[in-house]
Order: structure tokens, then C-alpha cells, then sequence
């Protein structure tokens, strides 16, 4: 239970010539098909095991909500099959067809009986959709003086009234504020702890990283990638800024990560970094230790602007912080061909005990998006340990000074 | 058989959205469902009063008072199941576009859903004239019972005819504007307000290709001349209704997926 297998998944749009095209086509057959498909999906293989988590990401239009609509049943394949055993709930977009004029409450139990549940279940299941919900007293009200943040709450608590096999959510959540955010996402852990397989469409990397076992990247209606959520994250994170003669390059490091690097070369990174007080290289520094970070890169071509930035990511690839020249006010202009430039930042490595990586990117404007000329992940990995400060937990240093009165 | 498992499955659906739909159209209102028999008694009463007492309309061949308003009775409220049936139906997939989008249900349950919340109108105001035609001393006795294989006949053509106008319409907007104007013709065209008597006898005979005017004449006999209905002209309609909805199915299915990416 709770299998989902595509199969050289397929599916094209018709689009006629004209208005009397189809009327054309279906009424005299033998002059042939009068239109032509345009196909937002094409090629699509993958399976998904019986509690698995998989997030799907992609661009606007890459083809990641009509994947969704296909297993979830709602439109047609043109080409190719899915297979799921279990029982799906989903979450397609916004508010799963409520009606706006009945209340809250008859919309539950109409969503319920489209779910398949029957009349005496729903009445037991209702304290707790409305509970989980939390929207009080509009529970009676007519749907449409909801905000679409309370129906996605409703929307939400119906579809997971009942653990199903299968769970797809479409963005669904994004609409909702941070509190039901925390709430949902542990519901969805819990039903994965039982189980239960999950679909996500999100354009939440945390909550890709966080809570998908896997990944997979759309791109032009095709699966681009499929891996490690972080590695392919870095992957669409290049992707983002796919322009013209770009080069995206991943490499798998000594220690099983995925480096990605991508840009137009028009400038290259020479040498990233870190070095202590004495300026020697580190590769574990003491917390609250002073550190530099140097940057050297050249331009291989003159540029009008180069802007460099540079993150700090965890383990789990969360960024602990971030900055790039534009946002401290000094970008460069108009680099020559074959300049090379240092930066020096120097800063205190205020963080927690453990492993971090450093991704570095130039680019023009404060965005790597725009117009990017190389970008780097995990350019430089570093460890910090704890050496005469007193314990603490978490990936930040905030040492407080502490008062005591009684 | 797969679908009529699908609408088991789905029956706390069907009867939900029945109720709800039933409900919907006295939501705001203070007297509610009574509105249900206020409407078709307040029809009763005006065709009765009009056509037996203030125009004395008499029916040729049949002196009774209320026999003309019988006449027309039978025939509007007839009438008036056969384009509801159609009417929501032609729409029935525009108007769910929003949850035929958003979720994975047996899309057969919404002309179901049209028959059942159009049968119960129908029910009920053909239950209040069948309670006027046992006050007024006008019930035809067991004859009135051959009516429910006319019923039964009439959904399953009604029906036909509305999963087709409802898929075409999804695709051509343009059929359910051309409908109505239909519907209109349609309703002169066969005899409810004017008996078959004064047609002239070559459109009379046009008359058999025109199946509602089939099953009004039905009620028609049952109800005014306490006569069963003509059962070889049924037996004819009842193929052409069968056949109807057969084509009606098929069209869906092999349409259903084109349709939901048209919605």
C-alpha cells in the first residue's frame, strides 16, 4: 500500500486552429486531426515506495502541478500510466472545490463524501476537522467570508481527517500563516512515521530538505533530476539562472555531496579561504574565534558590475547567513579582462558546534538570477568545535550575559 | 457494473449533494421548504381557475370542468421534469468545473445528481396533483400506476439527452445557448396547451417522431381519459431512450478526459 509508479508519464493540450477547428475534426473525422498537441509533460519515470517522501520542485510552468493533477487522478495521461495502491488524499491547489455559499461545516462533509466517507463517520470525524482547523466560529459561516488562509486550514484538516497511504500536497500550505505551517507539517510527520507516502510540490527548500527523503527537479515539462533534496536544490537553484551559453556542472566530493557549479565563466573563483588571526588556513575554528574569509576571483572577460556573495549553510543546508557586496554597499564596476580581485571578510564564527559549508556566487545586480557568472556550493566546508566557551546547543552563538536575582 | 459501484461507493456524495442542493434554494428564506408546495399549488390553482372557471376552456370530446385543466396540468408539469432534467444538465459539468478540477470523484454522480434533486421536485409537485385529482373526484383509479414505466422511460431519455448537450456544451458554448431556444420551439411544438385534435392531420402524424409529445400524450390519457398509454408508440420510444443514453455514456467516456483539460 501507498506505491506510486509513473510510467514514460505523457500529456499534451490540444490546441486548434480556430474556433470551428473541433467542430471540424469531430464531425467529419476522415480530413484528419485538426489540431496540434503541446505536450507539458513528456517522459516522466519515477516510483515512489511505500512511505517515501518526495518533493517535487521546478519553475513556474515546469510541468509540477498538472504531475500532481495526473496522479491524483483528477485529469487524464495522454501517454504513458500511473499506478498507486492505497487510498490518496489531495491537496491541489487552493480550497478543493468548496462551495461558497454553504457553510463551513456542509463543505466539510461535502469534501468528506468526495473523499468516499459516509454520513455517520464524517459526523465523528467533525469535532475533530474543526478543532484541527482552529477557525472558531466561521466554522458556520458561508465559505466565501473566509480569507484563503482559513480555507486551506478547513481544506487542510478535511483531506488528513483519515491517515491516507498516499498524501499529495500542491503549495497548498503556502498560503497558510506560520503557526498552521508548524501545525501541518506535524501531521505530515506524524502520518509518514505511520506510514503513510508523501507527495510535495513546494517552493520551501526548507521544507524540501526537511522533511523529503528525495527529490525531484522538473524543467520543460521533463525530469531533469532526481536525488538527495539538497543537491538537487542547488541544482534548481542554478537552474533559476539559465541563460544562454551556461554551463550547470555537479560533482559528487570525497564526502558523498553534491557540488554544484554554474554560470557563464565570465568570472571564475581562484581561491576561497578561511583563515585565522595569523593568516594561516583553517579548517576548524573555535567558536567566537576570529576568521577571515578571502575571495579570489578573476574576470575572464570586462564586466560592467560583479557583485560577490557568500553563504553560510549547515548541515542540513539551511543558510546561517548571508550577504553579498551589494547588499554592504560596495559592488564593483567595470572589471578588465584578466583582473583579478581579493575581498576579505572578516567576522566572528559566532556558530554552534558542527560541520559548515560556504557557497560563494558572483553575479551582477543582488541576485544571482539576473545575470550569473559562476556560483559555487559547498566552495569550502569547515568545523567548529567548542574550546573555553561554556556548552550550548544550536547552530548560533548568542552568549548572554547573565543576571541572576533572588 | 463499474459504475454503478462507483455511485454506491459515492452515495453518501449523492444524497448529500441532493439534500444540499434541495436545501440551497430556500437557505434565506423564512417559510423554507414550504415554499416547495406553494409554488406548483399556486400553478394548480391559477391554471383551474383560469382555463375551467373565468375562460371555460372544455377539451373536445371530454365536459368536465377540470378536464382541460388536467390536460394542461399533465402536460406542463411533464414538461417541466423534462427541462429541468435537461437544463441542469446541459450545464452540470460548467458548473462543477471548480471540483471535477480539483478532485479525483466518478464524474457519472453529477447527471445522477441532476436526476435525483430533479426527481424530487417532480415527485412532490406531481404528488400535490395527484392529491388535487383525488379531492376533485378526478383520480383515474389503477390506470394512474402504468404511469411509472412511462416516468422511469422519460428520465432515461431526458437523461440521454442532457449527458450529451452537458458534454457538448463544455466544448461549445454555443450549445447551450441553442438549447434554450430549442427547448422553446420544442414546447409549442408538442401538444401541452393545445390538444393533438386541432393539428391538422399531415403534421399529426409528424407527431411520432416528436418523442415528448409520446410521453405527454401518455399522461395525458392516464390522467384526463383514465386510458392507458399507447404502448406500441412507447415500446418505439422506449428503444430510442435506451439507445439515446447508451450514446450519451459512451460520448462521456471517450470525452471525459478531453473535458476536464477544457474546464
Amino acid at each position: 500500500m501507498g506505491t506510486i509508479r509513473v510510467d514514460n508519464l505523457g500529456k499534451a493540450y490540444r490546441v486548434y486552429g480556430g474556433r470551428w477547428s473541433r467542430l471540424a475534426e469531430w464531425t467529419l473525422p476522415f480530413l484528419g486531426p485538426r489540431h496540434q498537441l503541446t505536450w507539458v509533460l513528456k517522459d516522466i519515470d519515477f516510483t515512489v515506495h511505500t512511505g517515501e517522501a518526495v518533493g517535487i520542485i521546478g519553475i513556474n510552468g515546469a510541468g509540477k502541478s498538472t504531475l500532481l493533477k495526473i496522479i491524483a487522478g483528477t485529469i487524464l495521461a495522454t501517454s504513458g500510466s500511473v499506478t498507486i495502491s492505497g487510498r490518496v488524499a489531495a491537496l491541489l491547489e487552493l480550497g478543493m472545490g468548496f462551495h461558497s455559499d454553504f457553510t463551513g461545516r456542509q463543505n466539510v462533509f461535502m469534501a468528506a463524501q468526495l473523499l468516499g466517507l459516509q454520513g455517520e463517520a464524517i459526523g465523528r470525524l467533525m469535532p475533530e476537522i474543526e478543532a484541527f482547523a482552529e477557525i472558531g466560529d466561521y466554522i458556520d459561516q458561508p465559505v466565501r467570508v473566509y480569507s484563503s488562509g482559513m480555507q486551506m486550514r478547513l481544506a487542510f484538516s478535511v483531506a488528513t481527517a483519515v491517515r491516507p497511504d498516499i498524501l499529495i500536497v500542491d503549495e497548498a500550505l503556502s498560503v497558510g500563516d506560520s503557526y498552521f505551517q508548524h501545525k501541518s507539517f506535524d501531521r505530515i510527520r506524524q502520518f509518514r512515521e505511520q506510514g503513510t507516502t508523501l507527495l510535495l510540490v513546494s517552493h520551501d527548500k526548507g521544507a524540501i530538505q526537511s522533511i523529503c527523503d528525495r527529490a525531484l527537479l522538473l524543467n520543460g515539462g521533463q525530469l531533469a533530476m532526481e536525488g538527495e533534496p539538497e543537491a538537487v536544490m542547488d541544482y534548481y537553484n542554478a537552474l533559476l539562472a539559465d541563460r544562454g551559453n551556461y554551463r550547470v556542472q555537479q560533482e559528487k566530493q570525497e564526502d558523498g555531496k553534491t557540488q554544484t557549479v554554474s554560470g557563464t565563466g565570465e568570472a571564475r573563483f581562484v581561491d576561497i579561504a578561511l583563515l585565522d588571526e595569523q593568516g594561516q588556513r583553517l579548517e576548524v575554528a573555535a567558536v567566537g574565534q576570529p576568521v577571515t574569509l578571502r575571495i579570489r576571483f578573476r574576470a575572464e572577460a570586462a564586466l560592467p558590475e560583479v557583485v560577490l556573495g557568500y553563504q553560510i549553510k549547515d548541515r542540513l543546508g539551511q543558510i546561517i547567513f548571508g550577504t553579498n557586496t551589494a547588499y554592504l554597499d560596495q559592488p564593483l564596476y567595470d572589471l578588465e579582462a584578466g583582473e583579478t580581485v581579493e575581498y576579505r571578510f572578516s567576522f566572528h564564527a559566532a556558530l554552534g558546534e558542527g560541520t559548515y559549508a560556504i557557497s560563494v556566487a558572483l553575479h551582477t545586480s543582488d541576485t544571482h538570477v539576473l545575470h550569473n557568472y559562476e556560483w559555487q556550493d559547498l566552495a569550502l566546508l569547515f568545523t567548529i568545535i567548542n574550546q573555553g566557551q561554556s556548552r550550548f546547543v544550536g547552530s548560533t552563538w548568542l552568549p548572554p550575559v547573565m543576571e541572576c536575582f533572588r | 457494473m463499474n459504475l454503478l459501484k462507483a455511485l454506491w461507493l459515492y452515495r453518501g456524495f449523492i444524497s448529500g449533494s441532493v439534500k444540499r442542493e434541495f436545501q440551497a434554494k430556500y437557505r434565506n428564506s423564512l417559510l423554507g421548504a414550504t415554499w416547495t408546495i406553494l409554488n406548483p399549488l399556486a400553478m394548480i390553482i391559477v391554471y383551474t381557475v383560469i382555463f375551467s372557471q373565468v375562460m371555460r376552456s372544455r377539451l373536445p370530446g371530454v365536459d368536465t370542468t377540470f378536464a382541460y385543466s388536467i390536460y394542461l396540468c399533465a402536460g406542463v408539469l411533464t414538461w417541466g421534469f423534462f427541462a429541468e432534467i435537461v437544463g441542469r444538465g446541459q450545464n452540470v459539468f460548467l458548473e462543477h468545473a471548480n471540483l471535477i478540477k480539483k478532485i479525483s470523484f466518478p464524474r457519472i454522480c453529477l447527471p445522477v445528481i441532476v436526476i435525483l434533486s430533479a426527481g424530487l421536485n417532480f415527485l412532490i409537485i406531481f404528488g400535490l396533483f395527484t392529491l388535487f385529482l383525488a379531492v376533485s373526484g378526478n383520480f383515474p383509479g389503477w390506470v394512474y400506476f402504468t404511469l411509472f414505466p412511462v416516468v422511469a422511460v422519460q428520465i432515461l431519455f431526458s437523461i440521454g439527452l442532457a449527458i450529451i448537450l452537458g458534454v457538448l456544451n463544455v466544448f461549445f458554448r454555443d450549445v447551450g445557448q441553442l438549447f434554450g431556444i430549442v427547448l422553446q420551439f420544442w414546447f409549442w411544438l408538442t401538444p401541452i396547451v393545445y390538444p393533438l385534435a386541432i393539428l391538422p392531420e399531415k403534421v399529426k402524424s409528424l407527431m411520432a417522431f416528436n418523442p415528448m409529445a409520446t410521453f405527454v400524450a401518455a399522461y395525458q390519457e392516464v390522467l384526463v381519459n383514465g386510458i392507458m398509454p399507447n404502448w406500441h408508440h412507447f415500446i418505439w420510444i422506449a428503444v430510442v431512450s435506451l439507445g439515446l443514453c447508451i450514446f450519451a455514456l459512451r460520448l462521456f467516456r471517450k470525452r471525459a478526459g478531453e473535458m476536464v483539460d477544457e474546464l
